[in-house]
């Protein structure tokens, strides 16, 4: 079973190294945002894996933290800002 | 038993990933990129964590897990609802 | 057979990280640097965790996924975008061209010289003899510490001083912060879909903050670890276009701030009065004063990034507007209302009242 875990852990990995290659070449911003929306998620499932491949139960609470923090990055990226007030 | 479909569930996970991934490759839009790869994620990850939740014995990791990809699955699809909206007025814009 | 998995999976993740740092800071667009740069802190969370250090990876998982990216992303947003070669080109002095080039020589040899040095310590490192004193002292006095996690009791019992030292530095840094001006406007109110992820977010990021505030004493997390996930509560609120936020507002925050390296000075005098080293906790009540210290210390450090976040000094909220009957409470000043002062807080309150779209009267 662990080298179960730890293959799936190799192929999330890399599916999160394809990612970057979308990040590095992709035209437009929003292109890169979204490949970093892929890179948390790869990375949540990463550390998931690692977690139960370890027994360590921190890395959970590690993927929990990026899981609910994952929308604030691309809010930030899109959110308009208002126009300072002129008093 | 439950090993063996708990085995299934995470490589179907990770199959799922890299299905997201390669779309995100090689899709030539940004909005089919946007689409395959939010359902690829959440999909990858919710079976990842399913195996994962039957392989282990304590409630609260379950519990942990069920949180995770709820957590997951709600922040991709409102990412990926700001990005196309952005998007597009990007397109509009210009 | 698992090793050689993981080995592949280390190399991997050095290989991601050193190319996206390297395109990071190659890049002329401040936006693709941002973007690359918060997808580097994400990867260096699960390089943390491989490298055995799931506190820091905690802390890189809460500042550098969320919160510095989104206060990267505001900076760069805040101006028209411009390529950075494009603005250096403008900005260098013409009639000197070789002072530049000068410069970034000398740049370039000195980071050449520390990259050399660090690498040298490391292999030098790695072919002495592997030093256990530190860890066995660590854990031969953990019972003593209070708490049983080893870097919670090395980082609030045994090395105090230096966490103390480092509040003060980020109190510090609000100073700096508040010195900028008046914080940026903001944003616009958001669409149905981020409000609706914001009102269910916001609840379970306080509650995790709680949790890893609780959870720092036998298990990695603390205080730095649950005032950013607490940041981050506020953060959300915040790009969802609130205005209210969380953050405490006039004295109550200036109590906050102050109240993080406080508590700890207050706790260490009075240790030193009753007899004991300064901050040498009495091992019966260590866990107490470190749960004591530590809460006040969340609250500052939470107040301190989402400062930061801001980016200045936050305005007041002067007018208070209550649904439906639209009166108006005195500003910050004090001043007695006259009748004729009163209809006319209520008028301007009526006009600030129509103004808030519908999406944020809270009734």
């Amino acid at each position: 079973m662990s080298e179960l875990l730890s293959v799936s852990a190799l192929g999330v990995i890399f599916s999160l190294s394809l990612g970057l290659l979308r990040i590095l070449r992709g035209p437009g911003a929003a292109d890169r945002m979204l490949a970093t929306q892929l890179i948390g998620t790869a990375g949540v499932g990463a550390l998931l894996l690692l977690s139960l491949l370890s027994g360590q139960q921190a890395l959970m609470d590690v993927a929990l933290v990026l899981a609910l923090l994952a929308a604030v990055a691309a809010a930030a990226f899109t959110g308009r800002q208002r126009r300072a007030r002129s008093d | 038993m439950i090993d063996v479909l708990s085995g299934l569930l995470v490589l179907a996970g990770v199959g799922f990933y890299l299905a997201g991934s390669i779309g995100l490759l090689r899709l030539p839009d940004l909005y089919s990129r946007l689409h395959a790869l939010t359902k690829a994620d959440n999909l990858g990850l919710g079976l990842l964590t399913a195996g994962l939740a039957l392989h282990s014995q304590e409630l609260l990791t379950v519990l942990k897990l069920l949180l995770i990809w709820l957590a997951v699955l709600s922040a991709s699809a409102a990412s990926a609802h700001l990005i196309a909206r952005y998007a597009r007025r990007q397109e509009t814009k210009s | 057979m698992s090793a050689t998995n993981l080995l592949v999976l280390d190399g991997l993740l050095v290989i991601s990280l050193v190319g996206l740092a390297w395109a990071a800071l190659a890049g002329s667009d401040a936006r693709r640097s941002v973007i690359l740069f918060m997808a580097f802190g994400l990867v260096l969370a699960a390089a943390w965790v491989r490298l055995l250090a799931p506190d820091v990876a905690l802390a890189e998982a809460a500042i550098g996924s969320g919160l510095a990216g989104a206060l990267l992303l505001a900076a760069v947003q805040e101006q028209p975008r411009q390529p950075l070669a494009a603005r250096t080109a403008s900005n260098s002095n013409p009639n000197k061209p070789g002072l530049s080039v000068a410069l970034q020589l000398a740049v370039s040899v000195l980071c050449a010289a520390l990259a050399g040095t660090l690498a040298w310590a490391l292999a030098h490192a790695f072919n002495s003899a592997p030093q256990n004193a530190l860890p066995r002292a660590v854990s031969s006095n953990l019972e003593a510490s209070g708490v049983s996690n080893p870097v919670t009791a090395v980082l609030l019992n045994f090395r105090a001083y230096d966490t103390l030292l480092e509040l003060a530095v980020l109190l510090t840094a609000v100073l700096g912060i508040f010195a900028l001006g008046p914080a940026r406007p903001g944003y616009q109110a958001a669409g149905p879909v981020f409000d609706g992820l914001a009102r269910w977010l916001v609840p379970v990021l306080i509650l995790t903050a709680g949790y890893l505030l609780w959870v720092g004493a036998h298990a990695p997390g603390g205080a730095f670890q649950a005032g950013a996930t607490l940041a981050a509560a506020s953060v959300v609120l915040r790009l969802a276009g609130r205005h209210q936020i969380g953050l405490p507002q006039g004295r109550a925050l200036r109590i906050v701030m102050a109240g993080g390296v406080g508590t700890f000075v207050l706790i260490g005098l009075g240790l030193l009065v009753t007899g004991r080293p300064f901050l040498g906790y009495p091992p019966a009540w260590a866990g107490g004063l470190i749960l004591m210290i530590e809460s006040a210390a969340t609250l500052a450090i939470a107040a301190t990034l989402v400062l930061a976040f801001l980016g200045g000094q936050p305005r007041p909220l002067a007018v208070r507007v209550t649904c439906g009957n639209t009166s108006a409470t005195p500003g910050p000043t004090g001043k007695p209302a006259s009748p004729e002062g009163m209809r006319g807080a209520e008028l301007r309150a009526a006009e600030v009242c129509n103004r808030i779209p519908e999406t944020q009267k809270r009734c």
